[in-house]
This record gives structure tokens, sequence and C-alpha cells, in this order.
């Protein structure tokens, strides 16, 4: 009886799509797309709005003569072409690089750490960037290695402070998540003084990267050029890399044991992932200062949308940190305009209430 | 097979493993018992490489483990620890598919072959119903056999088990380790399990290894190992075994027998003697 019974229905198992992935993979595609047209839309907003707002169609006009090279520059407002080209089209997207950026580093470090609070910032990592790139800005650019000096030694600098981090996090050959947040926060602090002093002592002859620069952050200094295609280069590379090391990150999130069941030598993984995280964070911080909060609570809201596993968390907190960091942006040039706010502050203000919000529903356990 | 010879191993001063030895064949159950802290975990770890013991070797079928990568252990033997993923949401079919690391390659083109692999796996240990729920949402017997799928899904010859019946009522404990038994008989894996449990360990083992402080105490069939000679002494605790039709059950006592002033204190006042007497 029983026999004709499972006979009648197909086994489970024996459907396609058993685990019912191709259905998640659609749902989570959606995502995907619905969040790229928001992007879209919302770096249209964010070069259309500001203390000059320029109507859709002069912003559509533009862009269009812009990208295809038509000669009609002439019978365009010139002013309105320098704002929105020049001015807040690079900054845009510097925002959204950046955001991205810092959103998947973050999800990717709490993965490392085991501990959904860590984020390149709470880490020092953010800290050792900024006294890379002071340092540098002190000691001179005459280095030979050019204009991207800046990027090269915040990734320095972002490298030796997350090395320090885990080396100090050590214990026994095992790293502990608490420690390691522990560590990260000491090292960061101190990092933060370093970059203050340096800046203090190179007499701020670099006007424009002051030490509010350093500790809060802004996307002002956005051009069109080299630095800014560096960025958008290395986060697309960090993004790329990070999904495709998906599983491998599940893997170490659930424990170091698991990781080496399954092949995966925790140690090394661990230094794969702090250089690339060092690297994307360097150039980061480099053309934006340290931006706070982003990292940490981008990963969660992109973990609400398509689950935990990596594959899908990394590129959905990289598009969900571009279009935060784009409106924090918006939000920093307009709120007191003509008066520009560092974008830390709006980030601080977003993210401080979400990391309470998380220390009151951690488990006890954990 | 796996087979380790003269296994040592020390954190710092402390030597936790002097000169270990066993085998498990394929179609075989070795139960590794001990008390707290007699080196159980440190052998089973040194089996997988997740620990290099000081000396000794330890052998893959026909390889030892340093000549191996970790990805290639990983493709021969498959290990349930108890590890969960804490805070993060994984769902029962993320963990089961993570069994196809070791097979990963850069393209993902056998994806579709690993949701069959892992679909089989789960529905072996009865869980593919819950394929779609949070792994977090599940109790502890059947986040066992999850772990215990993903293990399948490895595709290897050989399993290790770090106390699957932590934390389980009786009847997981018996499911979880009756499933076992039946991956070494049906499907010929070579099965080593930690245990703290004598009894189940009787039930369950074709063979035991009794540990005390990393050393073998003894090696053999339960009934040759689990004797009242070597129990009493390694668990420092009065041991009874009842003969019954189809094996023997072991009863403790928490008194040991040879606490001599708690037997003058039961010659002084017999009133306070204890009810249970083995």
């Amino acid at each position: 009886m029983k026999s004709t019974i499972a006979a009648a229905r197909p086994a489970e198992h024996l459907r396609a799509d058993p685990l019912g992935r191709a259905r998640r993979r659609g749902r989570n595609t959606v995502w995907v797309l619905t969040l790229c047209l928001l992007l879209v839309i919302s770096l249209l907003m964010a070069v259309a709005l500001g203390p000059v707002t320029v109507a859709p169609g002069t912003v559509a006009e533009l862009l269009v003569s812009h990208l295809g090279k038509l000669d009609r520059r002439n019978t365009l407002d010139a002013t309105a072409s320098a704002i929105v080209w020049d001015v807040r089209l690079p900054r845009a997207l510097l925002g959204a690089a950046v955001g991205a950026g810092l959103a998947m580093c973050g999800a990717a470090l709490q993965a490392m750490v085991r501990n959904m609070l860590a984020d390149p910032y709470l880490l020092g990592i953010n800290s050792g960037a900024s006294s890379g790139a002071a340092a540098m800005i002190l000691f001179g650019v005459g280095l030979g290695i050019g204009e991207h000096a800046l990027s090269v030694s915040a990734f320095a600098g972002a490298l030796i402070a997350s090395l320090l981090v885990y080396l100090i996090a050590r214990s026994a050959g095992r790293v502990t998540s608490m420690r390691l947040l522990l560590a990260g926060v000491a090292i960061g602090y101190a990092l933060t003084a370093v970059t203050s002093f340096l800046i203090f002592a190179s007499g701020s002859t670099e006007g424009a990267r002051s030490v509010m620069f350093w500790l809060l952050g802004s996307l002002a200094l956005a051009t069109w050029g080299s630095p800014l295609g560096v960025v958008v280069i290395v986060v697309l590379f960090t993004g790329t890399i990070l999904t495709l090391w998906g599983r491998r990150l599940d893997a170490l999130a659930i424990g170091d044991e698991t990781a080496h069941i399954l092949g995966i030598s925790p140690a090394r993984f661990r230094t794969q992932l702090l250089v690339i995280v060092s690297l994307c964070i360097g150039v980061v911080v480099a053309a934006s200062g340290s931006i706070g909060f982003v990292g940490l609570v981008i990963p969660h809201l992109a973990r609400r949308l398509v689950g935990a596993a990596h594959v899908w968390a990394v590129p959905l907190s990289g598009l969900l940190g571009a279009i935060f960091l784009v409106w924090a942006d918006l939000v920093a040039r307009t709120l007191l305009q003509p008066q520009e706010l560092p974008i830390g502050i709006i980030t601080a203000f977003i993210g401080a209430p979400f990391l309470l919000y998380l220390i009151r529903r951690m488990h006890p356990g954990s | 097979m796996i087979s380790a010879s003269g296994i040592s191993f020390a954190y710092g001063n402390r030597k936790v493993l002097d000169r270990v030895d066993l085998s498990v064949r394929h179609g075989e159950v070795l139960g590794i018992v001990g008390p707290n802290g007699s080196g159980k975990t440190t052998l089973l770890r040194a089996l997988y490489g997740s620990l290099v013991p000081s000396t000794g070797t330890v052998h893959l079928d026909a390889s030892t483990l340093d000549e191996l990568t970790a990805r290639q252990i990983a493709q021969t033997v498959s290990v349930v620890v108890q590890e969960t993923p804490g805070d993060l949401p994984l769902l029962v079919s993320d963990m089961v598919l993570l069994g196809r690391t070791p097979y990963r390659r850069r393209s993902s083109r056998s994806a579709d072959n690993d949701d069959q692999i892992a679909a089989d796996a789960l529905d072996r240990v009865g869980m593919l119903a819950s394929a779609g729920k949070g792994f977090d949402e599940l109790s502890g017997g059947e986040r066992q056999r999850v772990l215990i799928a993903r293990a399948l899904a490895q595709q290897t010859t050989h399993l290790l088990l770090d106390e699957p019946t932590n934390h389980l009522d009786v009847r997981y404990q018996h499911e979880v380790l009756d499933l076992v038994r039946s991956l070494a008989r049906s499907s010929n894996h070579a099965v080593a399990v930690i245990l703290h449990d004598l009894n189940l360990a009787a039930t369950y083992c074709d063979r035991l290894l009794l540990l005390n402080h990393g050393r073998v105490v003894a090696a053999g069939t339960p009934s040759e190992v689990l004797v009242r000679e070597h129990l009493e002494p390694v668990y420092q605790i009065s041991v009874r075994r009842l003969e019954l039709d189809d094996g023997f059950q072991l009863v403790f006592r928490a008194a040991p027998r040879w606490d001599h002033q708690l037997r003058n204190a039961d010659a002084v006042d017999p009133g306070r003697r204890t009810t249970f007497r083995p």
C-alpha cells in the first residue's frame, strides 16, 4: 500500500530543482535587477538635486550629449553642464563605488570575524588607511609612485593595521572574535590619533584634506580622473572576488573547524581576505576619507533580502551600500545648504541607532 | 581505511596524546570513549589533519595525511563537529551544499548536479522537506541530521563524528547512531565516533577504544573493553555490568566503592545508607 502511494507520486528528490534553489535564484535576481534600477535612479537624483536644481530633461540631455560625444555643448547651458557633468556626476559615482566597497568589505569581515558587529571601521582598518595616506601627505609624494601614491600608502596602512589587529587577537594559534573586535577598537583609536597628529604636524598645507576629512569622510574631492577610475575598478574587482569566494565565506562564518573539514585552510583564507579588504578600504579611504557604519549596517539589510549565503549577500550588500551612500551624500550636501556636512555625520546618525538595535538583539551566548 | 600509529600531541608542556594507535576498517564503526580531557577530540582532529601530531603518522587508505592537500582530505574524510553558524541565518540547503565545497572548481557548471547530491543526502537523513528552512529554526536532533547530510554530500568513504548525540533526547540519540551504523553497513564507510554514553557505545559500535590521560587503556569489542577492571580506575566510579539476552547494560553509582570514609560512616549510622546498592 505504502509503496503504491510512493510510486504514484514522484519522489521529492527526483524533481527538477530539488532544493528550491532555482526559485530562490529567480527571486534574488529580481532583487539585483530592482536595486540596479534604483541605483541608476539614485544617481540621476543626486545629479539633479542640490543648491541648484537641474531639471530632469536638462540632465538627460547633458548626459546624452556627453556620453554620445555629441558636439552640441554650445547649445546647452554651460553652468548646468559644469554642475552636472564636472561636479555632481563624478561625486555621485564615487559615492556609489565607496558605499559598495565599504558594504562588501563589511559583509566579508563579519563572516571572517564571526561577529555581526564587525566592520572595517570598527576593526581599525579605516584608521590604518587614513594614517597611511596622512603619512604620505606629510612625508611628501616624491617617492616615485606618482599620482596613486595616496592610494598605495593608504593600502599599506590598512594592511599593516589589519595584520596588527589580527596578530594581537591571536591566542594560542586561534583567533577569538571578541579579542579581534577589542584589538580593532584599540588600534583604531591609536591610529586615528596618529592621523590627526600627522595632519597637524604637516602644517595643514594640504588644505582640502583636513582632519575632518579623514575622521568623518567626504566625497567633495571627486573629479573625473584616474583616482575615481581606480576606486571603481578596485571595488568591482573586490566584489567579484568576494562573490566567487561566497561559499568559502559561509564555511568560515560557521567556524574554523568547519572550514578545515571542507578543505579550506582557515589561516590562509583569512590572510587572503585581509589583503583584499585592505586593498579595497585603502583605495576607498584615500579617495573619500573614513566613512563609518556603512560596512556595519548594510550587510544586515542585504541578508534580510536574500538570505545569509554570501554568494548573494555580497553583491546585494554592494548594491545597497552604493544606493545608501549616494543618498547619504545628497543629504549631506543639501541639509544645511549652502554649507556642506561631512558625510560621516549622516551615516553615523543612521548607523549608531542600528548598532544599538543589533546589540539589543544579540544572543546572550554569542 | 584510517590507521594511526604512535600519535602523540602536547599543548605546550601538557601531553594530550601519548603514542596512540588505532585503525578503522571500511564497514565498521569504531567508538572512541574516555573521560573528559582524555584526548578524544584531539585524537579525532589528528585523524583529519586539523592538528598535526608531534610524532606518529596517520594513513588514509594508501597515502599518509601529509601527502594530501586539505582539499584531497576533504574529498576522502567527512567530519561532523558541533559548530553552528551562530547569528548567521543560513538555510538548511546552504548548510548541506557546503559539503560540495571540496569539489568546487572556478566554473560552477556542476551546480545542478550538486543540488541533486545535496538533495539525496538530505533525503537519506529524512530532512529533505526542511531544505528551505533556516538552520537555526531546527531542533537539536534535526540539526545533527543536517550536519550528517552535509558529511554525506561530501561523498567520502570515511566519516568521523565528535559526540553526535550531545544535547539530544534518547529517541534522537538512537536515531542518529542507527543512521551512522547503517551508513557503515550499507555504504561501506569507515566510521569513527566519539561517544560519552558507554551504553550507546556498546550498542552501536563494532569496536571501542578507551582513552585515559591520552593513552589507550583498552581496545577491542565493546564486551572486551567495557569491563569493571577498565572502567572503574578510569572513570573513578563504581560500575556494574548486567548481562542481558542481547548484550549487556552498564549501571553506574556515584559513590566510589573504595571510599573507606563513606563505608565507615555507613557502619556508624546504618540509617544513612543509600538505598541504591548495585
